[in-house]
């Protein structure tokens, strides 16, 4: 610190020892990199390891060829992709028109936004099984349906749960992220302002033109980088997709378990090298995010 | 207009609570009855009865986030120190290696650790999972925590010493009472990320340690619909009563944890 003048007189700053900065980043870094680098690379290892006694390694390639080459992989991956797709781009949607509600004063306001917060706090698995009691061929809304005369039995109710386009599950992540993007998407309304939204109106422009024009390009980053993280978690979480999810095929999370807990230990490099696939795909997201989002310092 | 939009919001951001709700008093709700035939508290007396492995589930949830929280707080406060009040080079880098473990699916990760936890004794034990939720609880603890430090004047720990306190002294007086928001607001985000743990329980945990997660996945696979509403609702309170009580607690202002997380977690992207 600078030395500080008092009554005519110097008064020197006492000698502050500072902590190296790398001595500060050390726990965390050795803790965080430890377990996440070191789960990743051990999966590496175990996903080209044939023998299945611990210790003892013999390198191959073989669980890596069943793995690309099992048509069933491909399913699971197409599936895991359309979730996390339509669930990132509906909670986008609506997040967005949300946060603009938000925006404005109007009455119920106040509660509305207390609902999205409180959404925000219910784990993912809560709302899965909400979901499944609500949208089942048996759930509150088929005997709505039932009772509206629109079906004559459960049926009659279209299965959105344990159906091959995993309707219920993209629902449920709709229901949860829908409220984490508007949150986002509102604090990064109220870091610009209404300055320039409102000297676009003035000049002419209607609401959708000043918020293509001028809102939509100062907010995308902030709604990109939280689109990054829904579509991630949609992609590789595992409870969701095991409670809501069809038998085939299987959400990527559900089959890298599956071949984890099968009875033939010779499958488990399968799990690992499924496990890779989901870490490389996140990964790879993480790392176009951080790019296109510029990466920043201190603030 | 935005009256109606934002009861149809309010109303679907309610929709799958409610079942749960209704569950856990029900009895008897069989297809096409709207509401139950009889009202009981049999599920929530079951739920809290120690056969239904409810109250143990619960307090060891409890105990691993805990724990888990006090752990990710006392090792990331100095890395959040350096996050929040220092420009150094590589601190981007930093923050990446941060945010990398919360995005990137704890399924992807858990499965190689599998093995070197069965070797260190840490599988199917209460600690290796304590260890394990470290990987994405550590990373919110720093973030939090470096949003208060960066609000730190790190010229009144130097006017502190310089009037000659040692340096615990400095850190009991000055830095800790400025910095205890931050440590309160990452101990709870922490304790909540802990809390919503899944598959980080499930493949170290190996079965043997049975969260209230894990407890409530197997009760709604298997049929009992009443005591499944009763441990969701057990489950989601604690979150509920968070956002609740920092809404006055950290920000005094009603901003509250969700909004703060959604913000955190969009700034820290990076």
């Amino acid at each position: 610190m600078r030395s500080l003048r008092w009554r005519g007189r110097i008064i020197p700053a006492a000698p502050v020892r500072t902590v190296p900065t790398w001595v500060l980043l050390t726990p965390a870094l050795v803790v965080v990199l430890g377990l996440f680098g070191g789960g990743l690379a051990l999966g590496a290892l175990r996903s080209l390891d044939a023998d299945p006694l611990p210790g003892q390694m013999a390198w191959s390639l073989a669980a890596w060829g069943r793995v690309l080459g099992d048509g069933g992989t491909w399913a699971s991956f197409g599936l895991s992709l359309w979730i996390a797709g339509a669930s990132t781009l509906l909670s986008v949607l609506f997040g967005v028109a949300v946060a603009l509600m938000l925006r404005g004063a109007f009455r119920g306001r106040a509660l509305a936004s207390w609902l999205v917060q409180l959404n925000l706090a219910v784990p993912h698995l809560v709302g899965a099984v909400g979901i499944l009691y609500l949208l089942s061929q048996s759930g509150v809304l088929a005997r709505i349906a039932f009772a509206a005369g629109a079906i004559e039995g459960p049926a009659d109710f279209p299965a959105l749960i344990w159906d091959p386009w995993a309707a219920g599950i993209v629902l449920q992540y709709v229901w949860k992220e829908v409220p984490f993007l508007a949150l986002v998407t509102l604090a990064a309304l109220q870091g610009i302002g209404r300055d320039y939204e409102a000297a676009a109106r003035s000049l002419g422009a209607g609401p959708a033109r000043a918020f293509a024009h001028v809102t939509w390009p100062q907010i995308r980053p902030a709604v990109t980088g939280g689109a990054v993280i829904v579509f991630a978690f949609a992609f590789g979480a595992y409870e969701i997709p095991a409670l809501l999810g069809a038998s085939y095929p299987k959400a990527m999370p559900v089959l890298a378990w599956e071949r984890f807990t099968d009875p033939d230990l010779a499958r488990r490099p399968e799990a690992m090298a499924l496990a890779l696939l989901i870490a490389a795909l996140c990964g790879a997201l993480v790392l176009a995010g951080a790019r296109g989002l510029r990466l920043g310092g201190v603030r | 207009m935005r009256g109606a939009a934002a009861l149809a919001l309010g109303l679907l951001l309610v929709a799958p609570l409610v079942p749960l709700a209704v569950w856990s008093v029900a009895r008897g709700w069989f297809f096409p009855d709207l509401l139950p035939a009889r009202l009981t508290w049999e599920a929530w007396s079951a739920a809290l009865s120690p056969r239904s492995g409810v109250p143990q589930a619960l307090a060891l949830s409890a105990g691993i986030a805990a724990a888990s929280a006090l752990l990710a707080v006392l090792v990331g406060l100095p890395a959040a120190r350096a996050l929040g009040m220092r420009r150094f080079r590589g601190s981007g880098a930093v923050r990446l290696a941060l945010l990398a473990p919360v995005i990137v699916p704890g399924i992807a990760i858990v499965l190689g650790l599998h093995g070197l936890f069965l070797r260190l004794g840490l599988a199917n034990t209460v600690p290796g999972v304590i260890l394990v939720h470290l990987i994405p609880t550590l990373p919110y603890a720093v973030l939090a925590m470096a949003g208060t430090f960066a609000g730190l004047d790190p010229d009144l720990e130097a006017q502190a010493r310089s009037l000659g306190a040692r340096p615990a002294a400095v850190l009991r007086h000055v830095t800790l009472p400025a910095i205890l928001p931050g440590i309160v607001a990452g101990g709870l985000f922490a304790f909540l990320v802990s809390w919503a743990q899944y598959a980080l329980t499930l493949v170290i945990g190996g079965g043997k340690v049975v969260t209230l997660p894990l407890l409530l996945f197997s009760y709604a696979t298997s049929g009992r619909n009443d005591l499944t509403g009763a441990i969701g609702i057990l489950y989601l309170a604690p979150g509920a009563l968070a956002l609740v009580v920092s809404a006055r607690l950290l920000t005094g202002r009603g901003a509250g944890l969700a909004t703060m997380h959604a913000t955190m977690r969009a700034k820290v992207r990076a």
